[in-house]
């Protein structure tokens, strides 16, 4: 294999090489005169991009355990409820979900005075509330079937040693079922959220500035096409790869005894 | 009681296939969103099976050039490839057409869907039928190879059959995400379902109405479909024993 791979070497210097060659040419001949103007506002855009990224994935992630655990061995009025909540946000698309919500939402909500009166009219007349629901309920949607199939896969003698401690239900969840349903997706959790990373430019439709919303204002305010979307491209893919990274770590981190 | 068949009956009016309702709209919408999709799951089967071929066969050079293009895909956003990918197809055919001496040149919407969606359906489907040919025990290629079979027949005969009950619940999947896709490309400003619906709801207010009755047709689509790919399933996996069974 290491013989293999030395002979795989000069080939990959040159692909290496040319990659080089493409950034300095891009660097060189490319206009990258916009950046410094619009520095501050890309960094506020990425900022947007990864709490909303982090705050819909754990608020997702709690909301796809009773899902999953509904489906897993919950009983049929729960169950058929949460199959098909699942079933609606697999089978549509997601700006769709996300237009629904903002226009649907924010046109019936200004209608009650009530509403309009409450402490929360500030945030609900925001963008952003909406853009955290809508993704919030399409990672649950994706997650409750991950851990429909989690759940049911986590061995049921590791359940009935519990059970005949006389562990209490919910110690037994918590302490047993849980982490080892959680430890079998993890790197199918990873995917998904780079997957929900990829979701994320989906909120820029409804106002909400975040990266992707920067190069496009870059676009429409100074024409120049093809710069601020590669960067876009690679801002994306630096995220995704340290996405994977930490992924990799926590699955280190999970003893292996198998 | 009244007031709820009220708001149903302005909602159907609203939907209502002749002139003031807006049905035909969003129909024409799933049609467009249907083409574009079914092109580019095509396109990218095409992509795939040579990527994956490419990846399992093909050399060094090969090799890594399609792990670059799979691992780039799936790691940007597809909204952002959208709109890579529809200024450089515009820019290249531009350029081409300005060489061959004709003026700038159009490009439809669904051609433009269709190369865009395509591309990045292609990323997917290497990586899923590159695994279903992996999973074909390699003792029924070999035998093929034994007879003499050109490596195209090989392809047609042995390997396609033999890996379609592996590949199609990948391919089932990347079908879904190439329905639900097309609706990105209401960002570019293609009429699909999704715009057409936006269009319909803004110019009503009826937001509730349309948003709504477009999932509905999403939700059709994709349950169909399901059905159609399970049917695909047991189609490929005909004669073969069950996989819990048959995996050692």
């Amino acid at each position: 294999m290491s013989g293999l791979k030395s002979l795989m070497q000069p080939h990959r210097i040159l692909l290496m090489a040319l990659f080089g060659a493409f950034v300095l040419w891009c660097a060189l001949s490319l206009r990258w005169d916009w950046i410094p103007k619009y520095a501050p506002l890309a960094l506020e855009g990425l900022w947007t991009t990864i709490w909303i990224l982090v705050v819909t994935t754990v608020l997702g992630f709690l909301l796809a355990i009773p899902l999953g655990l509904a489906q897993a061995i919950g009983p049929w009025y729960l169950s058929a409820p949460a199959r098909l909540f699942c079933t609606v946000i697999r089978g549509t698309p997601l700006l769709l979900q996300i237009w629904l919500l903002y226009y649907g939402l924010g046109s019936l909500f200004p209608q009650f005075p009530w509403i309009r009166s409450s402490e929360l009219w500030p945030y609900l007349r925001q963008a952003w509330p909406y853009a955290v629901l809508a993704l919030t309920l399409s990672y649950a949607g994706y997650e409750g079937e991950v851990m429909r199939g989690a759940f049911s896969g986590v061995a049921k003698g590791q359940l009935e040693a519990a059970k005949s401690f006389g562990m209490p239900r919910f110690t037994m969840f918590r302490r047993i079922w849980l982490p080892q349903a959680i430890r079998n997706v993890l790197p199918t959790l990873g995917g998904e959220t780079i997957l929900q990373l990829k979701a994320t430019p989906l909120v820029a439709t409804i106002t909400v500035v975040e990266i992707y919303a920067v190069s496009s204002r870059v676009r429409s305010d100074t024409f120049i096409v093809y710069e601020p979307l590669l960067l876009l491209a690679a801002a994306y893919m630096v995220i995704a790869g340290l996405i994977a990274l930490a992924f990799k770590r926590f699955e280190n981190q999970v003893p292996e005894r198998r | 009681m009244v007031l709820e068949w009220l708001g149903l009956a302005e909602s159907a009016a609203l939907l209502s296939l002749s002139a003031p309702g807006w049905g035909m709209n969003l129909l024409r919408g799933l049609a467009n969103s249907l083409q574009i999709a079914f092109g580019a799951f095509g396109m990218g089967l095409m992509i795939g099976l040579f990527g994956a071929y490419g990846k399992l066969y093909g050399g060094p050079i090969l090799r890594d050039l399609l792990a670059i293009y799979t691992t780039v895909i799936r790691a940007v956003p597809e909204l952002v490839l959208i709109l890579i990918l529809y200024y450089v197809g515009t820019d290249l055919i531009n350029k081409v057409a300005q060489m061959l001496g004709y003026g700038r040149v159009e490009i439809s919407g669904v051609v433009a869907g269709i190369w865009v969606l395509g591309i990045v359906q292609g990323a997917y489907a290497t990586e899923v039928l590159r695994g279903a040919i992996q999973a074909v025990p390699p003792g029924q290629i070999e035998a093929a190879r034994a007879y003499g079979m050109p490596a195209f027949l090989t392809m047609r005969r042995v390997t396609i059959p033999a890996m379609m009950s592996f590949a199609t619940p990948g391919l089932a999947n990347l079908w879904l995400i190439a329905t639900k896709d097309t609706a990105l490309l209401a960002v570019v400003g293609f009429n699909e379902l999704t715009l057409e619906t936006k269009q319909a709801a803004s110019s009503t207010r009826a937001y509730f109405t349309f948003f709504l009755a477009a999932g509905g047709l999403y939700l059709m689509v994709t349950l169909c479909s399901g059905a159609v790919f399970a049917r695909i399933e047991k189609w490929a996996r005909r004669g073969q024993p069950s996989l819990r069974e048959g995996g050692s």
